[in-house]
């Protein structure tokens, strides 16, 4: 026992971890992303999934290439170009054309996370950045909606936050809001896959209950009080991509506030800006606007919810 | 009570793996030589007493305490000191240790003979003597404690048998093994304390120890046995005072500041064996564990016994060890080779397979806030990577990252495998630098 065993590992204690890893988390998100890929891919045909497809695949060829010329280490291993090329597909329509997906992707990517120092960095969310983005570049592509494959006329019809707005054509019913059989973007429309996603993320511990239960419930608060009207409040909140972005979207870790409570403001101030947007703005839908907007305010939010350390005296 | 409801701290929930909780404590047979390092406490090293040649016997004294923050060392065999040398030890600091070959008689020194207590003055000095620090890992030098000069400063006087650390059964056989020095150690140190409650915590994983402990107190409803929720970090100090009486301890203040006395659970044990028999600290009850252990168990080793020798009795090892820890997994110490002695403050002692040693690669933090969500202490660790890694002393300070007590649970839950706790240790450092200057500055 005298001889020095030289092999032994020395490193800084803790000497074990839980074993949650940044891959398992995406892996996570995807999972829990994928009952609203299959929702749409029935509701709006399988152009859906090449739609999906082409952007992951832009998403991981963006990002190879860009460590590529940067000499940088790969990184896709982690999956969350993945995720952000998943998250972008179910936020566009499924008849978009092939060519604006891969630049809404490669946007998404590189303009919006690469360049901004890649995973951890970037202060917006990349689909929520490149979904907008898209809607200034391919404004017409992108207010047009996939037709339904499930309605009996396959007719393309304008979403149901246009119709409110005044466009032509009627409300879909309510059983048919909860099931996605309504236009929209090909992930956003079916409520029962986005909340079954949404709750396994909150079970998993992928996410917590705040940003979703508050932005969704303030939302429907502010609609009650405003339209005075139960089923008006409902359609608001099944409506557009409110249930995609508040589970999936103003729940990114790297863009959105760490404190709990700041989750919870930050999704107040995203039900807020989406309301005000679809009530007075000229664009129908404003939850990839508002949680853009509230990405700007992250960094103070976390200031201003700073935990006071335990036993903390102020000098 | 209502605002620990309201706002309760946070924690990890790490595995127990509390292996050897049913395994009653043998003692092993003494080394061939043990290194009895001066330092095994926080504060200033004990000067040696012995030269090589010195024929010294179980607990005679061999380094004098070195300051008001220092301990008293004693032989813990019977044998010739072969040499008085510095060594290394695991934390990076050197200082002189004595090396003792023993004669396997583990002979007792004659000069040893109960200390007579009649005040708590009586107290804190006996326990200065008798060498004994915080055993719970910190190495605090419990007469330091003791030495309370308003005794109506001590409202509550906590025991701290929570035992949090993943492995670690050594305060848990304390508890059932030795209930009676326990038992006769809490009434006895109560009794000069005349506090106005005594808690005992214990978390809820170890039902056996809060029920006998709890049937040994049940006479007296000042004593109250409180089992804790199995979350990490229980034991940690302020953790404790804030979930038991509910109190917190300010920045920059003692637990005294607070009315609190508080003390671990086999520390409370060894000092009550001292008084009762007067032989000074010179064992420790350790816990052998770990995937590359071939029998854990709990042991009785003899102070300065090295790693190598406790291993070798616990059946040596299954497959090649990989990292050898003092202490459990979220706060030990990694120890560089086999050869580095049980401290007084040990009290386990792991070893793991290279399998459970792997190294975690480091991936960008994707702020999920795990950390700041999962803080005892409520500190920010983003924002601290943040200020530490633009080396601003200011903002550090203003994080609190002095309060940061490196429990790990930041680490543990860390999706990106960042190095939390050293990155907090290191800051502690440019926050000291950055007061210093400051304090430079206005002179």
């Amino acid at each position: 026992m005298e001889q020095k065993d030289s092999k032994l590992i020395v490193s800084v204690s803790p000497h074990i971890a839980s074993g949650r890893t940044t891959k398992g988390i995406m892996l996570d998100v995807i999972i829990a992303l994928i009952p609203a890929l299959i929702a749409g891919t029935v509701i709006f045909g399988l152009r859906a999934l090449l739609v999906a497809a082409v952007c992951i695949a832009s998403c991981l060829a963006g990002e190879t290439l860009f460590n590529l010329i940067t000499k940088r280490k790969h990184t896709i291993g982690d999956l969350s170009a993945v995720v952000t090329g998943l998250i972008l597909a179910l936020n566009l329509p499924a008849s978009i054309g092939i060519y604006p997906a891969i630049i809404g992707s490669l946007f998404a990517i590189i303009v919006i996370k690469c360049l901004f120092g890649g995973l951890g960095k970037n202060f917006a969310n990349p689909a929520a950045a490149a979904r907008v983005m898209m809607l200034l570049a391919f404004t017409e592509a992108m207010s047009k909606t996939a037709p339904i494959q499930l309605a009996v006329d396959t007719v393309a019809s304008p979403t149901p936050l246009a119709i409110m707005k005044g466009a032509e054509g009627t409300l879909p019913a309510i059983t048919d809001m909860l099931l996605g059989l309504r236009g929209g973007a090909m992930g956003e429309t079916c409520a029962v896959a986005l909340v079954l996603g949404g709750l396994y993320l909150i079970v998993r511990r992928v996410i917590t209950w705040h940003t979703p239960v508050v932005y969704i419930g303030a939302v429907f608060v502010l609609s009650l009080i405003i339209d005075g009207n139960i089923e008006a409040a409902l359609y608001q909140v099944l409506s557009g991509g409110l249930l995609l972005g508040a589970f999936f979207m103003a729940t990114d870790y790297v863009t959105t506030p760490t404190t709990n409570l700041g989750k919870a403001v930050f999704g107040l101030g995203c039900a807020l800006l989406t309301v005000l947007i679809r009530r007075l703005g000229s664009y129908p839908e404003g939850v990839s606007f508002s949680i853009l907007l509230m990405n700007l305010f992250t960094n103070y939010i976390d200031k201003a919810t700073r935990r006071k350390p335990l036993g903390e005296v102020k000098a | 009570m209502l605002k620990r409801l309201l706002d309760p701290l946070s924690g990890v929930h790490v595995p127990h793996r509390k292996n050897t909780a049913l395994m009653e404590a043998v003692r092993m047979p003494p080394p061939a030589t043990v290194v009895i390092p001066t330092v095994m406490h926080i504060g200033a090293p004990a000067k040696p007493v012995v030269k090589a040649g010195d024929k010294v016997a179980v607990g005679q004294l061999i380094a004098e305490s070195g300051g008001f923050i220092s301990a008293p060392v004693h032989a813990s065999v019977s044998g010739t000191v072969k040499k008085v040398e510095d060594i290394v030890l695991s934390n990076g600091r050197s200082a002189p240790a004595v090396f003792i070959e023993s004669d396997g008689e583990m002979r007792p020194y004659e000069g040893i003979e109960k200390p007579k207590i009649e005040s708590l003055a009586d107290l804190a000095e006996a326990v200065r003597a008798s060498g004994i620090v915080g055993l719970g890992g910190a190495g605090f030098p419990t007469s330091v404690k003791l030495a309370i000069k308003d005794i109506e400063q001590a409202e509550y006087f906590l025991i701290n048998g929570a035992e949090c650390e993943p492995y670690i059964t050594s305060d848990t056989r304390t508890m059932l093994d030795y209930t009676d020095l326990v038992e006769r150690g809490v009434r006895r140190i109560s009794n000069f304390l005349k506090p106005k409650a005594v808690y005992i915590g214990i978390e809820k994983n170890k039902p056996k120890s809060i029920a006998k402990l709890k049937k040994r107190f049940a006479d007296d409803p000042h004593i109250i046995v409180k089992g804790l929720p199995p979350m990490y970090p229980q034991g940690g100090e302020k953790v404790l005072i804030y979930n038991t009486v509910g109190r917190i301890v300010p920045e920059g203040k003692l637990p005294l500041d607070v009315g609190v006395v508080i003390m671990n659970v086999t520390t409370l044990a060894n000092i009550e064996q001292y008084i009762e028999t007067g032989m000074p600290l010179v064992e420790k009850l350790v816990t052998v564990d770990g995937s590359a252990v071939k029998e854990p168990k709990n042991v009785f080793v003899p102070i300065g016994t090295k790693l190598g020798d406790v291993f070798e009795f616990c059946g040596g090892f299954k497959e090649e060890p990989k990292k050898v820890l003092y202490g459990g997994p979220m706060m030990g110490t990694a120890v560089p080779d086999l050869s580095a002695p049980i401290l007084k403050n040990t009290n386990a002692i792991l070893a793991f397979t290279e399998k459970d040693a792997a190294y975690h690669e480091e991936t960008p933090c994707i702020r999920c806030g795990n950390c700041v969500n999962h803080c005892p202490m409520r500190l920010n660790p983003p924002a601290i990577a943040k200020a530490f890694n633009n080396k601003d002393g200011a903002e550090l300070y203003k994080q609190r990252v002095n309060l940061c007590m490196e429990c790990g649970a930041c680490s543990f839950v860390c999706p990106a495998h960042q190095p939390i706790v050293q990155r907090h240790k290191l800051a502690k450092t440019i926050v000291r630098n950055w007061q210093n200057s400051q304090k430079g500055g206005k002179a």
